[in-house]
């Protein structure tokens, strides 16, 4: 390589991100704790000039850089310009949150930063090194930001529980690229996909690193066997960072496994497309039926969370373009579902009183109609009630996984109707809870009196969020069509 | 069997013995030893491997640097280790079960004709004059450039973190503001509370008997 070479264009908005986030946290030295809104107020603005580059360097094909490390494609293009604005949202929605608990400082913020630097570059990675190098820079900054009210034990216990779970799944995931390393003798992914292809590569190697690949990849989405964690780290954690780890890391996640099953190993699509089936339906069974148990509204969208990656996983094990496309349009609507449903419950907290149960949201409707309603929305969408987004996202992927006719289950080939039927029967399970919420809210009678104080610019962004759920359940043509022509032009090279 | 071959697997078994020692010693300065010669032991890996520098790096990193200070906050905090892992033993032999049947079913797999891992050849010994650090500097600052940038940042974030978790003030520190405790007013201190000016006589029960 010569240094002439070298193109940092592809690069650019995490090569400012990288050094914005170095300044505020050199500049959030020397700033009073009274003027701290002047490191939220640069966050924000890193954030939307990252976005602006993202999408003044857009190039409707791949472009690779760093010696072919690093990868700028229309999909991450989206996927990365979708977190700049989850993140953004949480750092508003988070705002009076933190500074309620003490939390409101630099390292929150700069914490946060560091995350989405790790996200983009799983993002953007096409080699084994720099994608697990990126899932460590995530995972090392969401650590920290569980644990940052250090006089919280329940927030102690859950960053333990997530460090050690997160550990033994990098072991996993770093076991399986030593393998596929074996068999291929390459950590690139361009290479190992060329290799594997040629048809030399040892076959016996590949399926033992990949059974690890999959069960590392599951443990970090949080679907069953591999969602013990899961539960505990949402409830645990403040909810301003269960928020920071439910939203913005699931588009990156899912990035991450278009870029090693289907990217790397995509010609081994009949043998993850069983273990995919398994998970998926697992997840989809446990999350909801588990769900339904839970008084924690926190730990109840926990579990909503894993029948959502089960969904999510239908579209991917499809192992087609159109499933791709749906399961990143699941992705997104999922996201922006999540975030207005956490969004109402911190509106609702306030200093001394965290809105986790589900007794806290009784008569909602008394207290604040506006709010009842767009928590309505979320749950009606997360339920997959027409005409919300979260309905068509779930029919894209049904639809995806109908369109298959059969799936591979390694001993023999079934039908996807099965398949399909059960996801239908397991969201009606999941409208049941989603439901109770919702009856909660208009039936009940209202259990405190206490005002609903919301800041001005948290409450416009709440209401454009979840009404963009609406919008997209009517409309959902422009952002479904731009997932196809992303994974398209995506999926061509490499 | 060859000779680097005997040293293969003596230096694996004393790997594995070692290793299995960190987790299960009771005492954590035992562990930490325990652990020094893991790495030790690696790096005669390394070694084998004719990674020279390599094996170097990791005698002076780990075992050097990240080891002794390791010994250092284990001695300076006395953690009772024992204490705070009540059940492991207790738990120990199932944990050991899952643990040694996963081992037979991966060794069943990649020891099996299938997998043919007879068919790798060992790598081909490096000329008299070739130069570890030369091949891997020359890695590193090109083609690996950009893990190695991200690997930097990685290391900035785990000292930020480390900061912003372990710096607090002292529960038992005694400093005080001055400028707070000009600014203290009376009602800060003192809570006053309003009672009735007179009680009501208490209500006697006469139907008591005296106690015996």
């Amino acid at each position: 390589m010569n240094w002439a070479d070298l193109n940092l264009m592809p690069a650019l908005p995490e090569i400012f991100l990288l050094a914005a986030l170095s300044f505020i946290l050199v500049l959030d030295l020397f700033i009073p704790d009274e003027k701290r809104d002047v490191t939220y107020g640069l966050s924000l603005l890193t954030l939307a000039a990252c976005a602006a580059l993202q999408l003044a360097t857009f190039e409707p094909f791949a472009t690779t850089t760093f010696s072919g490390m690093f990868v700028d494609d229309p999909m991450a293009d989206i996927i990365k310009v979708a977190m700049y604005g989850v993140t953004a949202a949480v750092l508003v929605y988070t705002r009076q949150y933190v500074a309620d608990r003490g939390m409101f400082r630099g390292e929150y913020y700069t914490l946060s930063l560091f995350a989405l630097l790790g996200m983009n570059v799983m993002v953007s990675s096409s080699h084994f090194l720099t994608l697990y190098i990126g899932l460590e820079l995530l995972s090392l900054a969401l650590y920290a930001l569980i644990a940052l009210r250090r006089d919280s034990a329940a927030g102690t216990e859950a960053a333990m529980k997530y460090f050690v779970l997160g550990a033994l799944a990098s072991g996993m995931l770093l076991y399986g690229m030593s393998m596929v390393y074996g068999a291929t003798g390459s950590l690139a992914i361009s290479e190992i996909a060329a290799a594997i292809a040629s048809g030399h590569s040892n076959a016996v190697l590949l399926v033992f690193g990949l059974v690890f690949l999959v069960a590392g990849l599951a443990f970090k989405l949080g679907a069953v066997p591999f969602h013990m964690w899961v539960p505990d780290v949402y409830q645990g954690s403040p909810t301003a960072v269960t928020l920071m780890l439910g939203a913005a890391p699931k588009l990156a996640a899912f990035v991450f496994i278009i870029r090693i099953l289907v990217q790397g190993m995509g010609e081994l699509s009949g043998d993850w497309q069983g273990m995919l089936v398994l998970i998926a339906a697992l997840s989809m069974m446990i999350g909801n039926v588990a769900a339904i148990a839970q008084t924690n509204i926190k730990r109840m969208l926990a579990y909503s969370t894993i029948s959502h990656m089960g969904f999510l996983l239908l579209g991917l094990l499809a192992a087609n373009e159109q499933g791709y496309a749906s399961a990143m349009f699941y992705a997104m609507v999922y996201v922006l579902t999540t975030l207005a449903g956490f969004g109402v419950l911190l509106a609702l907290s306030h200093a001394g009183f965290e809105c986790e149960k589900l007794e806290d949201l009784k008569g909602l409707n008394q207290r604040n109609s506006w709010y009842a309603f767009l928590m309505l929305l979320v749950m009606f969408s997360m339920a997959g009630i027409p005409p919300l987004a979260g309905f068509y996202a779930k029919f894209a992927v049904i639809k995806s996984v109908v369109d298959l006719g059969a799936v591979n289950m390694g001993f023999g080939m079934v039908s996807a109707l099965y398949l399909a039927v059960f996801a239908v029967m397991m969201s009606l399970v999941g409208a049941f809870y989603y439901l109770r919420v919702v009856k909660n809210m208009y039936f009940d009678d209202k259990q405190s009196d206490a005002p609903i104080v919301v800041r001005g610019e948290m409450k416009v962004l709440l209401s454009v969020n979840a009404l963009a759920l609406l919008v997209l359940g009517v409309l959902p043509q422009g952002l479904i069509e731009l997932c196809i022509e992303a994974m398209r032009q995506s999926l061509a090279v490499l | 069997m060859s000779f680097p071959l005997i040293v293969f697997y003596v230096l694996s078994a004393i790997l594995l013995f070692s290793a299995f020692k960190v987790v299960t010693a009771k005492n954590p300065v035992h562990a930490a030893l325990w652990l020094v010669l893991a790495f030790f032991t690696s790096s005669g890996h390394w070694l084998l491997l004719q990674a020279e520098f390599l094996a170097i790096a990791l005698v002076l990193v780990y075992v050097g640097a990240v080891m002794v200070l390791f010994l250092f906050v284990v001695m300076m905090l006395d953690i009772n280790i024992e204490k705070m892992r009540a059940g492991f033993w207790q738990h120990f032999p199932l944990a050991a079960t899952v643990g040694l049947i996963m081992v037979a079913e991966m060794v069943l797999i990649l020891a099996s004709p299938q997998a043919h891992l007879a068919g790798y050849e060992a790598a081909a010994p490096l000329a008299a004059d070739a130069s570890n650090v030369k091949v891997l500097g020359l890695q590193i600052y090109t083609t690996y450039l950009m893990p190695f940038e991200l690997a930097a940042v990685l290391l900035l974030l785990a000292i930020v973190a480390a900061i912003a978790l372990t710096q607090r003030e002292r529960k038992d520190g005694k400093y005080v503001d001055p400028a707070m405790q000009v600014e203290v007013k009376a009602a800060d201190r003192l809570s006053i509370v309003k009672m009735a000016a007179v009680r009501d006589e208490p209500v006697i029960n006469e139907t008591n008997e005296p106690q015996a």
